[in-house]
């Protein structure tokens, strides 16, 4: 998922007179989202950079970003005011990266990350990045916990836990090594081949193409199982080798 | 001195946020730390309540982010322990009035003189919450054997690891230890399959910590109840100290006293 938005290919007559010759891209990277600043004044570019999210609306909500300001030097008030006023959109910036040692500095003191090469696991997980020749897939190697939401066009793979309150919604199929019991939707898009497998399936809620299945209560962990569609109705059926 | 920030927060309100703040302050500062505690919940300010120092107020913190005092005059130093200070939260202000770099700011200026900054977070998951956790090294999550609360402390959990400031740690509140027997509350063990984070204190279910609130007594202070008892182990836990869980399962009827004297007797 990679978006690219430059300011300079807007029409010249619809920016204040200091923010010519000036630019904000915004692109995705592994790590989230990085804004590269060009030529300008700060109070412009933060201004342009706020306008840019505002007119995304909710797309970038939930995102990580690192900012990129080249040589400037930046006070921590105004790194600290930006990231108050992203974090307000709901983003987080994480890392600042520059040139001078005295903006480096100051990123260190609010807690910054100065590199994008440190490893940040991400909130929102995204597609793969490999290409495996096959059907895509993600890797969840962690617990979902509640208020986690995971929507992807291919198939699921978690090694850990889906708690309560955890959504996943995946074209294709879904597999939980772990304690299944959040909300699956698999075969998002009509697709009733789909199965959901877990190691102890005990879900809020299972929904597989358009059916729909609600758990009894107090079901007891038989032993990993998987659910599938058998004549317009999810069944769940132990699994076993045979 | 360098500090250790911890932050007691929970998602859920009514689990025992405010108390276990208090409590676990007073304990570290009858262990004879310096303990400055911060209310974050602006526009409901608790803890001074809790710790009996309401009318000592005079600035607060949102005045000592904006100026208005030194940071000196807005912490309230507590007089029945020398070592404890606390700084109040706004009543007349929301939780907009301070952001996330601006309690990383306090704490920092804080830091080399105190051995505990304690953070007692607003009951949510919006700024105020980001506030309280954007400064600290040890989350602390509170939570109640009860379905609602624990969801919600998941959620705080993966908010904290989001932030990496994980691995949060786990204290289970209020836990009755009748209900639990009768099978009709969920069992710590329960909490932490779902949880699945480091058990820091079970503190049961006890009269007492009504009693000490209305009072701004914190249990902590006498070590008399069972649940100013788990507060200082869980001071002790916070420092590294290997206490074992206090055992909730004895009964203090007469019959249970009564049996337990004829079985000491014995042995």
């Amino acid at each position: 998922m990679i978006t690219k938005t430059t300011s300079q290919d807007e029409k010249p007559d619809s920016k204040t007179g200091h923010e010519k010759n000036s630019g904000v891209t915004i692109k995705g990277i592994r790590e989230g989202l990085l804004v590269t600043l060009g030529e300008g004044e700060w109070e412009g570019l933060q201004a342009q950079l706020l306008n840019q999210i505002e007119e995304k609306g909710t797309f970038f909500r939930g995102a990580r970003m690192a900012i990129d300001v080249g040589n400037r030097i930046l006070h921590a008030a105004q790194m600290g005011a930006l990231r108050d006023r992203l974090s307000d959109r709901e983003i987080t910036l994480w890392a600042v990266i520059s040139n001078s040692p005295v903006t480096e500095q100051t990123a260190r003191v609010l807690g910054l990350a100065t590199r994008l090469s440190t490893p940040k696991p991400e909130r929102v997980i995204r597609q793969a990045e490999t290409q495996l020749p096959g059907e895509d897939a993600i890797l969840i190697h962690r617990t979902l916990r509640s208020g986690f939401r995971v929507s992807t066009h291919g198939h699921v793979v978690v090694i850990g836990d889906v708690n309560p309150g955890a959504e996943i919604i995946a074209d294709g199929n879904v597999v939980v090594w772990g304690r299944l019991r959040g909300t699956v939707h698999a075969g998002a898009q009509g697709n009733e081949g789909c199965v959901v497998c877990a190691l102890e399936m005990n879900p809020t809620q299972l929904r597989i193409a358009n059916l729909f299945y609600v758990p009894p209560l107090k079901k007891k962990n038989k032993g990993a199982e998987m659910a599938r569609v058998s004549k317009n109705e999810i069944i769940i059926e132990l699994w076993n080798t045979k | 001195m360098t500090a250790k920030v911890l932050t007691v927060t929970s998602g859920k309100g009514g689990v025992g946020k405010t108390t276990t703040t208090a409590n676990i302050a007073v304990a570290l500062a009858s262990l004879s730390y310096k303990v400055v505690c911060i209310d974050a919940d602006i526009g409901l300010r608790n803890l001074d309540v809790v710790l009996g120092l309401e009318n000592r107020i005079v600035y607060d913190v949102v005045d000592a982010v904006e100026g208005r005092c030194r940071l000196r005059q807005a912490m309230i130093r507590d007089k029945r322990l020398p070592e404890l200070y606390l700084i109040p939260a706004a009543q007349t202000r929301d939780k907009n009035a301070i952001s996330p770099s601006d309690m990383v700011r306090l704490c920092d200026e804080l830091r080399p003189e105190v051995d505990w900054i304690l953070i007692d977070s607003p009951a949510g998951i919006e700024r105020g919450f980001r506030n309280a956790l954007a400064p600290a090294d040890l989350v602390l999550v509170v939570t109640n054997p009860e379905v609602s609360a624990v969801r919600d402390a998941d959620r705080i959990i993966g908010l904290v690891e989001a932030e990496e400031k994980g691995p949060a740690r786990l204290i289970l509140n209020r836990v009755n230890m009748n209900l639990v027997k009768r099978g009709d509350m969920l069992t710590a063990d329960d909490v932490l399959e779902l949880l699945a984070v480091e058990l820091i204190g079970i503190v049961p279910e006890d009269e007492a910590v009504i009693v000490s609130t209305n009072r701004g007594q914190p249990v902590a202070l006498d070590g008399k109840s069972k649940a100013g008892l788990e507060f200082q182990n869980i001071a002790r836990r916070l420092n590294g100290e290997r206490v074992p869980f206090l055992n909730l399962e004895e009964k203090d009827g007469f019959f249970a006293r009564l049996g337990k004297m004829f079985r000491t007797g014995g042995a």
